[in-house]
């Protein structure tokens, strides 16, 4: 018996794996002197137990969900994006270039110029390394790593160069034009009942919840999906099979930074209303936690996303209001990444041992 | 540019060069061994916050630079356990690592000072000083030679010329010891090492542990030589510049050094924006210096400027039976 049954792998796995990053979590709060119990109540209580942190909850999920399909699409296909950063930056690029740019009459119209401009430039900044890797063979996670740092350096550049106002100091747009404002939570009818003071969830979140929905149609249920997959598990079969692997590796790659890319819609149009500088802020990278987190399936990385939109907010309140820096959810991810994504087999060979020890058991019993 | 203003310029190259050339030759034991290891940038950070607090306490950066290494002898420890012994993602398990060094570094520096996450400022004996090479006065009105060997090798601080000296043992060590060459072969082909009887994961451990050891130098040498202390992220990225230079030097050491010294030359550059644009007449912006690096890697990695291709084994980790 050395494998474990269907429910035990997408659920228990990533549980076991959770709790383990849990426990050396408290661990570490124990270590620096603090107390873990009164850091998961501070963090409940300001992140889930009232609308004014759920409204900032499920704003950090919203871009969470974003970035974490967009690692997840790149990893069926078996390339490891670690450039969703940069993509997402240069996303904000494109929706300040749509929106400063162009008089729009109405929200709705600015958003979907705004999409399209972010989709468009994220997933220019994946294609590079994509054609790279597919005709070059230059590998994708270093030239992903090198390419968040250029885009670094080219958004400090267009920032402080090029965008930014006349006689203004700091290196960021000017305002976004008040047309282009998307409707937060709390300015939606029906939900502005809950939602009653100001939050930065907005409406991007349902389109977040809608590109799950799709990303889980094309992967599962179409022919590119299934390619995608198919090139994921065995370049070699997919290659037997007629699939084109310069084809796939663009494609994916080019859906993966366009998701990374959308995630600028919601930071940057529906929260800042402008670009600022590092407008990611670190979003890139927690989608390689999401995904990892979410088995690389569209349900998982949606709950995935919420975990670690509590794991935000509860951290920054933390850093309000008890003496454990906001650094603890840079900790908490790491563990995440590490125990879901790179001791994945010790977990599961840690479960088939204990799932070993109860099967003859039940031989006897029967 | 006068001479004066070039040789201010390599001075802080090689001090800058030299954080990044023992990152870049920690990568490559552990990339020659076949474990691919991104986490450079989390084990120099922890080193440098190790290095940083020990000094304080001890007043000494020697015993600053050994705890650093300690520091980053366990990230390495656990890089080791999770790519070589639970077989786990290499590339993945260096992300984890990133993460947490980052985290954990603030978090430790505020429990034990309280000023923000970083350590207090080091002085005397607490930090690596400068060394006067010999004859250094002596030369130094020899024209040319003479304000070289003055102003630009000599006055850098022990790590600095450790650093060089690290790079020949390397290459001692990789071609010409029975060990070099059985890391090689084990990044290329562990079967077959694990056919003569070698153990492929107590050589890639091995290899990951030197891997730690010099990360360990090179975090203790931001935070005690460069700067006076530790302060929040504040490797800002070498390791993965130093990743780059590895890749530019095609793993091999002597290449290795001279792609730290280009890199370094270019960050030595971007602090001095005013010599750029004197030399070539154009206003250079600074984000682009920052950039090159990791531009001229992306070049090297599309082919364009010779093909660099990893030890082969890379990535992959061992299943001794099938």
């Amino acid at each position: 018996m050395d494998r474990l049954p269907r429910w035990a792998d997408v659920a228990l796995v990533p549980l076991v794996s959770l709790t383990l990053a849990a426990i050396i979590s408290a661990l570490v709060i124990i270590a620096i002197g603090q107390d873990p119990w009164e850091a998961i109540t501070v963090m409940v209580e300001g992140s889930v137990m009232n609308a004014y942190g759920w409204g900032y909850t499920l704003y950090y999920a919203t871009s969470f969900i974003f970035t974490g399909l967009a690692v997840t699409v790149a990893f069926h296909a078996g390339l490891f994006n670690i450039g969703g950063e940069g993509q997402a930056q240069l996303g904000g690029l494109g929706v300040a270039l749509a929106v400063l740019f162009i008089p729009w009459p109405h929200w709705t119209l600015a958003l979907l110029a705004a999409s399209v401009g972010a989709a468009a430039f994220g997933a220019a900044w994946a294609a590079i390394p994509a054609y790279l890797q597919a005709k070059r063979g230059s590998h994708i996670v270093i030239t992903t790593i090198m390419f968040n740092y250029i885009a670094a350096s080219l958004m400090i550049f267009m920032l402080v160069d090029v965008l930014r106002p006349p006689g203004k100091m700091d290196p960021a747009t000017a305002n976004f034009p008040p047309e282009a404002h998307l409707p937060s939570f709390n300015e939606i009818p029906g939900l502005n009942l809950i939602f009653t003071s100001g939050v930065p969830a907005n409406v991007t979140f349902f389109i977040a919840l809608i590109m799950a929905v799709v990303v889980w149609l094309l992967l599962w249920r179409t022919r590119l999906g299934y390619q995608i997959r198919a090139f994921g598990k065995s370049e070699p079969a997919a290659r037997y099979a007629g699939i084109n692997p310069t084809r796939i590796i663009m494609i994916a790659m080019l859906i993966s930074g366009g998701l990374a890319g959308l995630m600028a819609i919601n930071n940057v149009m529906g929260e800042a209303e402008r670009l600022l500088g590092n407008s990611a802020s670190g979003a890139g990278f927690i989608g390689i936690a999401v995904a990892l987190m979410g088995r690389n399936h569209p349900v998982g990385v949606v709950l995935a996303a919420l975990l670690f939109g509590f794991l935000f907010q509860g951290g920054a309140e933390l850093g309000l209001w008890t003496k454990i820096p906001i650094e603890l959810r840079t900790v908490v991810q790491g563990l995440v990444i590490l125990f879901t994504g790179a001791l994945d087999m010790m977990v599961r060979m840690l479960l088939i041992r204990i799932f070993a020890l109860f099967r003859p058991a039940k031989l006897e019993a029967a | 540019m006068d001479y004066g203003t070039l040789l201010q310029v390599l001075d802080s190259t090689l001090r800058l060069a030299t954080p990044l050339l023992l990152a870049c030759l920690a990568g490559l034991y552990s990339e020659r061994s076949g474990v691919f290891d991104i986490g450079l940038e989390g084990k120099m950070l922890v080193a440098a916050m190790c290095a940083g607090a020990v000094a304080f306490y001890t007043g000494s950066a020697w015993i600053g630079a050994l705890a650093g290494i300690a520091g980053s002898l366990v990230f390495a420890l656990i890089h080791g356990v999770t790519s070589i012994t639970f077989r786990g993602n290499q590339l993945i398990a260096g992300v984890a690592l990133n993460f947490l060094a980052s985290g954990m570094t603030v978090l430790v520096a505020q429990y034990l000072f309280g000023q923000g996450g970083r350590t207090p400022p080091l002085e005397g004996h607490a930090r690596f000083n400068p060394i006067t090479l010999p004859f250094a006065d002596a030369l130094q009105p020899v024209p040319v030679i003479g304000p070289f060997y003055h102003e630009v090798l000599s006055g850098h601080s022990v790590l600095v010329y450790a650093a060089f000296a690290i790079v020949a043992l390397t290459w001692w060590v990789l071609y010409r010891t029975r060990y070099g060459l059985r890391l090689r072969a084990v990044g290329e082909n562990p079967a077959a090492v694990d056919t003569a009887g070698v153990s492929v994961k107590g050589l890639r451990f091995s290899a990951v542990m030197i891997t730690g050891v010099l990360c360990g130098l090179a975090g203790a040498y931001m935070a005690t030589a460069l700067q006076a202390g530790f302060g929040k992220e504040m490797t800002a990225g070498r390791g993965y510049i130093a990743l780059a230079a590895l890749i530019f030097a095609k793993w091999r050491p002597v290449q290795a050094m001279y792609a730290c010294l280009l890199f370094g030359f270019f960050q030595a550059l971007a602090l001095r924006p005013d010599v750029v644009q004197a030399v070539v007449q154009v206003k250079v912006p600074v984000p682009f210096l920052d950039a090159l690096p990791y531009i001229l890697t992306v070049l090297v990695l599309a082919g364009f400027v010779g093909k660099a291709i990893p030890p082969r084994a890379g990535g992959e980790p061992y299943v001794k039976e099938r």
